[in-house]
């Protein structure tokens, strides 16, 4: 990975062959998604159609909690190597993971009303999914004030903290909220029943690989929508950096942030 | 790693009984708190002796904020972190005397608010050893999360707004936990209130086990 020094040599875009595949992949799995939830497969027994919106809410569910790990080893990985691409990456899945977050709340909500009557639940997912968002937001605002303290060398090690303990401690909550909440009711609803089959089963399964896939596809583009963010804060100061390095003299480390 | 410990928790509450901030701000906040809670809930319908375990914890959470901020607030100026920097005490220690500290604090605040619960709400103590054993175990963990994610914070501008975000999801855990165990010590709802504790154990074990790894990198940036 090279410097560049001027702004040409920048690729200004954030695809690439493998993310267009990726990217049309996604599109047509999204198609037959679509197709398997709203026709294919048959409505519930119990739940009637809005069995539907699983198909989106637990996948979308799954994908937000890989997000939160990608960005806890990220941030492991960044404190080992200090290396851009980690630092960068902790924050790109964190921002994904965060969208994501957002929609399996609010399918969760929506589906939550038309089977339980109510958009809100006491029930120890929702609880957790939702505490999960605020670790999430908090990470970003802290991330937003690391980037924007400048000195690449200087900051990092309170976002990458944070981030290190962002999967630790949402599994801490899930497990006191599970508990807590254990004590009135035992069914949860995005539990994989064994007793799904068929074409509900098999569109679930095709839920999680398409919005996988489409995890996947928004991490690349945010990744490198980060990088190219770093290269170009980084060319303003190509020019005072090559003029202090002309002067050979080591860098004084300076204490403050 | 533990004479640096003591050194410093020594220093902190020093300061704070010399300037008497705990016991002139923080601790009326924490009265007024619960004197408010009282306003808010109807005290003629009982809800205020059900839900006093409940409201004990916000208040004492609220207050840990208030602590927790406190405790760094007070090596910020005249450059005292940089002099605390360039001390050579062991980072380990460090963090060891603050959480020791703020937890010497939280343990006054939580005898005084503990007395306004039983004098203003109405709550009976059935189970002492519990309440006792939560009441250590949940400071442990309080005061270790907390120095952790104020060291995080310290020396940031928006440090006052950013702290609460970080520091209360996190602190989840602590309040479901002290407020079950602590209703089975004021005897309101029959759970069983030790694994609860247990639970609270567990995450002041974590905390400080983590803090005391992690104080080091965290304090060269603050």
């Amino acid at each position: 990975m090279t410097t560049p020094l001027d702004a040409s040599a920048l690729r200004a875009t954030t695809g690439s062959r493998a993310t267009r595949l990726l990217g049309i992949l996604t599109l047509a799995g999204m198609g037959l998604l679509v197709w398997c939830a709203f026709w294919w497969s048959p409505p519930d027994v119990v739940q009637k159609d809005a069995v539907r919106l699983l198909y989106v809410h637990v996948p979308t569910a799954i994908v937000a909690f890989t997000g939160c790990l990608i960005t806890t080893v990220a941030s492991a990985m960044w404190l080992r190597r200090k290396s851009d691409g980690w630092w960068l990456l902790g924050l790109a899945s964190a921002e994904v993971a965060l969208v994501f977050t957002a929609v399996c709340l609010l399918t969760g909500a929506i589906w939550g009303r038309i089977t339980w009557g109510t958009y809100w639940d006491w029930d120890p997912r929702i609880t957790s999914t939702t505490m999960l968002f605020i670790l999430l937001v908090g990470y970003l605002a802290l991330r937003r004030i690391d980037g924007e303290s400048g000195d690449a060398a200087q900051r990092g090690g309170r976002s990458a903290v944070v981030g290190l303990l962002l999967f630790p401690n949402v599994l801490i909550v899930h497990f006191s909220v599970d508990w807590w909440r254990s004590l009135h009711q035992t069914a949860t609803i995005t539990r994989l029943d064994p007793t799904i089959e068929g074409a509900m089963l098999f569109t679930l399964m095709l839920g999680i690989v398409v919005f996988s896939m489409f995890f996947v596809w928004l991490l690349m583009h945010r990744f490198r929508l980060a990088w190219l963010d770093e290269r170009v804060g980084a060319l303003g100061l190509d020019d005072a950096i090559r003029a202090r390095r002309a002067e050979a003299h080591p860098p004084t480390p300076e204490g403050k942030s | 790693m533990f004479r640096d410990a003591a050194l410093m928790a020594g220093k902190d509450l020093r300061i704070e009984w010399r300037s008497r901030v705990t016991t002139q701000q923080i601790l009326p906040f924490a009265v007024l708190v619960i004197l408010l809670f009282g306003m808010a809930l109807d005290p003629d319908r009982g809800i205020l002796a059900r839900a006093s375990s409940g409201l004990f914890w916000i208040a004492v959470l609220f207050c840990s904020l208030l602590a927790i901020q406190r405790a760094f607030t007070i090596e910020a100026a005249d450059g005292g972190r940089d002099a605390l920097r360039l001390s050579g005490l062991d980072p380990a220690g460090v963090f060891l005397g603050k959480a020791a500290a703020i937890a010497v604090q939280l343990i006054a605040l939580e005898i005084v608010l503990a007395m306004g619960v039983v004098i203003i709400y109405g709550a009976r103590i059935t189970g002492f050893p519990l309440l006792l054993a939560t009441c250590l175990a949940a400071t442990a963990g309080l005061a270790a999360a907390g120095t952790l994610y104020g060291v995080l914070a310290a020396g940031l501008r928006v440090r006052e707004t950013l702290l609460p975000i970080l520091l209360l999801p996190v602190l989840a855990p602590v309040l479901i936990a002290a407020t079950r165990a602590f209703e089975a010590a004021l005897g309101g709802v029959a759970v069983e209130g030790w694994p609860w504790c247990g639970l609270l154990a567990m995450f002041a074990l974590l905390y400080l086990i983590f803090g005391t790894l992690a104080f080091g990198t965290l304090l060269e940036e603050s």
